[in-house]
């Protein structure tokens, strides 16, 4: 039996592995909230340790700012219509049923609060003018849906002018926590890579412990001197792995040395930065600047040439990023954010596997591929798994149309809510992607994203889809005949 | 005089100058909104992908989904054919009152007659199905609020009062153009004396006083929308994407 509430899930099955939306239930996943952030993070990562006083104007003071400094949110805020076309698209409501989790009536939360505070409809009645006070109840219902939402950005696929909730979502995390009011997950991941490095919060010895223990163990097991490199100076390439590649997704980080080592190529993992993911796409912009320039920084440290991110989804989001937040990157060759899956694609056209894949090593496997949010929809990475996948597995399938590339569903855990009292909202939100691998019949389930894979073994046993999560890499290495 | 002409007399000016009031909240509301969507800067690429690498690429699909709405006819196909019925329908019915602005008319204008009239039922039919949707459908009755009535309702009293006196109970259609252009060349006469088309026409200027502070700004937005009409140019060279009010911060890496 689950060890949490399961009153928020809906338990209706999926038509040919697509769920119908689900009747309404309102407030259904009113109580799933996030723990509330400890003071010695927040204070870790430059934010109030509490409520601050006068929130209220100060909440709607950062508002405008925000309004002034971000296009997408000035628009967001008055163009929506209401037409409903996202309304049945987000994970979240399929899984519940609360209609609080359409992604327009998320977003209304922050609009009803934009009328009162920013417009001529905030001297009408409310009920005329749509508009809500922001007030310690308003305050509540964003703290709670502002962190149902994984800023996945199915919503805007379908939305007619391509209102992105990601953007709202965003702002309204950013407003929250100038004022006091931010989670114990992200606050704490974040202030852990201050500390540590990563996300993880894995020390420096550990980490190079890791990496000794996996050399030995790949010794043993390929018969080779597979290396993992930790802070050398001078490598060729730097990798920007997740740090759960290294910790949890052993498969992952083994994949990275045995390509490089494939490929003769000199890399290195940086203790200083061994996190592609970056949280404060989840909080605020000051820390999201913060964490990205850590890679940069870790770069010049190690003089590498290139930089190379993991398989890491937010990371990648965070890597689109990298130019703007960090500066140009024109002393690395390539000059641009350049992904493990691009790097893998671009040597396998150059024929430096030809005839070195053997595909009958992943013959155990049907293999299938989620698309996690953010190489789809912000990052332009929805061929290159696939092209690697079908080079490495013979047995591939994909799931239904509705539910891949670009309307891919959301893992059910990402956007800072990979936490476990959040579990109900992540099983939920978790439904539509379990069910359309179920129906695929898969074993394998291939993605290249750490929220993911720690995501997706817990929501594919809660739905009952025996499969096995992994890197895409993971199978690749497989069939690479050293 | 008598009271009544009186009375006609203080109607009409008070007429004319709601009308140039409306023209103007119209038109500095709209501009004012666009220029300031215009210049707020989008801090980081914001492009939704897939995507198109070129602005050009990224300029078809901003023209694409002007004019056939692809990411709703993904969501839902129904609301698409009502929505975009419902826009056809509103461009065609716009542009035929050319013939109510221009003199002389252009042909294409007049050449509309026939067809004239089936696109204002169409309208109307589009805003009942609208309406209809709003109420019938669980979501979508959730998510309405009474602006979005109020807009529904608007627009389809004014189709209807358009219809009447262009159709039924006719108003002199040479009345309206004589008011109509004295308004557009400043010698302002007075309106026509037909009531259901004063009402049609206090109904369209509530509306362009309306549509600066309301949802049917959609129709500016529609252009500007980040994630829509940015390239996606990550990758390319010499496209770095650089945050307008955080340059300094993202030039500090380039070279020592």
């Amino acid at each position: 039996m689950p060890k949490f509430d399961e009153n928020p899930i809906i338990k209706d099955p999926a038509i040919e592995g697509v769920l119908n939306p689900p009747i309404l239930r309102e407030h259904a996943s009113v109580k799933v909230r996030s723990w509330p952030s400890k003071p010695k993070d927040t204070l870790a990562i430059d934010l109030p340790t509490e409520r601050v006083p006068d929130w209220q104007e100060k909440a709607i003071a950062k508002f405008g700012e925000l309004l002034d400094k971000n296009k997408a949110l000035r628009i967001y805020m008055d163009i929506c219509v209401r037409c409903g076309a996202c309304a049945d698209k987000c994970q979240f409501y399929l899984g519940t049923g609360d209609p609080q989790n359409f992604p327009v009536a998320r977003a209304e939360l922050m609009r009803q609060v934009y009328r009162r505070y920013f417009t001529p409809a905030g001297k009408l009645p409310a009920e005329v003018g749509g508009w809500a006070e922001f007030d310690e109840a308003m305050l509540e219902k964003w703290y709670t849906y502002f962190y149902q939402c994984s800023e996945c950005r199915r919503c805007s696929v379908f939305c007619p002018y391509g209102i992105d909730t990601a953007e709202i979502t965003m702002a309204a995390r950013e407003i929250m926590c100038s004022i006091g009011v931010s989670t114990k997950y992200v606050t704490e991941v974040v202030a852990k890579v201050y500390e540590q490095g990563n996300n993880l919060g894995i020390p420096p010895a550990a980490w190079k412990d890791n990496c000794e223990f996996l050399e030995e163990e790949m010794l043993a097991e390929r018969g080779k001197p597979i290396r993992y490199p930790v802070d050398e100076v001078g490598a060729d390439v730097l990798l920007v792995p997740p740090s759960a590649d290294n910790f949890a997704n052993v498969d992952t980080m083994i994949g990275y040395g045995i390509l490089f080592h494939y490929l003769g190529i000199r890399w290195t993992t940086s203790t200083y930065c061994n996190e592609g993911g970056n949280f404060g796409l989840f909080l605020n912009y000051q820390n999201l600047k913060k964490v990205n320039r850590r890679i940069i920084d870790a770069a010049r440290m190690l003089k590498v040439k290139t930089i190379i991110w993991g398989e890491c989804g937010h990371a990648w989001r965070g890597a689109v990023m990298t130019p703007t937040l960090s500066g140009s990157m024109d002393m690395f060759n390539p000059n641009y954010p350049y992904h493990i899956s691009q790097f893998m694609v671009d040597m396998l056209r150059k024929g430096a596997f030809q005839g070195r894949l053997d595909k009958s090593a992943n013959d155990e496997y049907l293999v299938t591929y989620h698309d996690p949010c953010n190489p789809a929809r912000a990052g332009q990475l929805l061929d290159e798994p696939r092209e690697l996948l079908r080079a490495c597995v013979n047995r591939f399938v994909e799931m239904p149309a509705k539910t891949i590339r670009e309307k891919t569903y959301c893992c059910g855990a990402g956007g800072g809510l990979l936490t476990d009292e959040l579990m109900p909202i992540r099983m939920a939100g978790g439904k539509p992607r379990a069910l359309a691998v179920k129906y695929t019949g898969a074993n394998f389930l291939a993605t290249i994203c750490a929220i993911c894979k720690a995501q997706l073994p817990e929501s594919m046993h809660y739905w009952d889809v025996p499969v096995k999560v992994g890197g895409v890499i993971d199978l690749f290495t497989k069939a690479l005949i050293l | 005089m008598e009271t009544s002409s009186v009375l006609w007399n203080l109607f009409s000016v008070f007429l004319t100058g709601l009308s140039y009031f409306a023209i103007l909240a119209f038109g500095v509301g709209l501009i004012g909104k666009l220029i300031g969507y215009i210049r707020t800067p989008m801090p980081w690429p914001e492009v939704v992908t897939p995507a198109p690498e070129t602005e050009g690429g990224a300029v078809l699909r901003v023209i694409g989904d002007v004019l056939i709405f692809p990411n709703l006819f993904k969501a839902d196909r129904l609301l698409w054919v009502g929505a975009w019925v419902f826009h056809v329908a509103l461009a065609a019915i716009l542009f035929r009152h050319l013939r109510y602005f221009t003199y002389p008319v252009p042909g294409i204008v007049l050449y509309m007659e026939t067809v004239a009239l089936l696109f204002g039922y169409l309208f109307g039919l589009a805003i009942l199905f609208l309406l209809w949707r709003r109420l019938a459908l669980p979501r979508s009755l959730y998510i309405s609020n009474l602006p979005d009535y109020f807009a529904l309702a608007l627009l389809g009293a004014i189709a209807g009062t358009g219809i009447l006196v262009s159709y039924w109970l006719h108003v002199n259609i040479v009345d309206v153009k004589a008011f109509m252009l004295g308004l557009l060349t400043l010698n302002p006469v007075e309106p026509p004396k037909h009531p259901l088309f004063l009402l049609h026409y206090f109904l369209v200027i509530t509306l362009l006083i309306y549509f600066p502070s309301s949802k049917l700004l959609h129709a500016g937005g529609v252009f500007l929308s980040p994630s829509r009409n940015q390239p996606y140019q990550i990758q390319k060279p010499g496209k770095r994407y650089v945050n307008p009010w955080d340059k300094a911060g993202g030039t500090s890496f380039t070279g020592d």
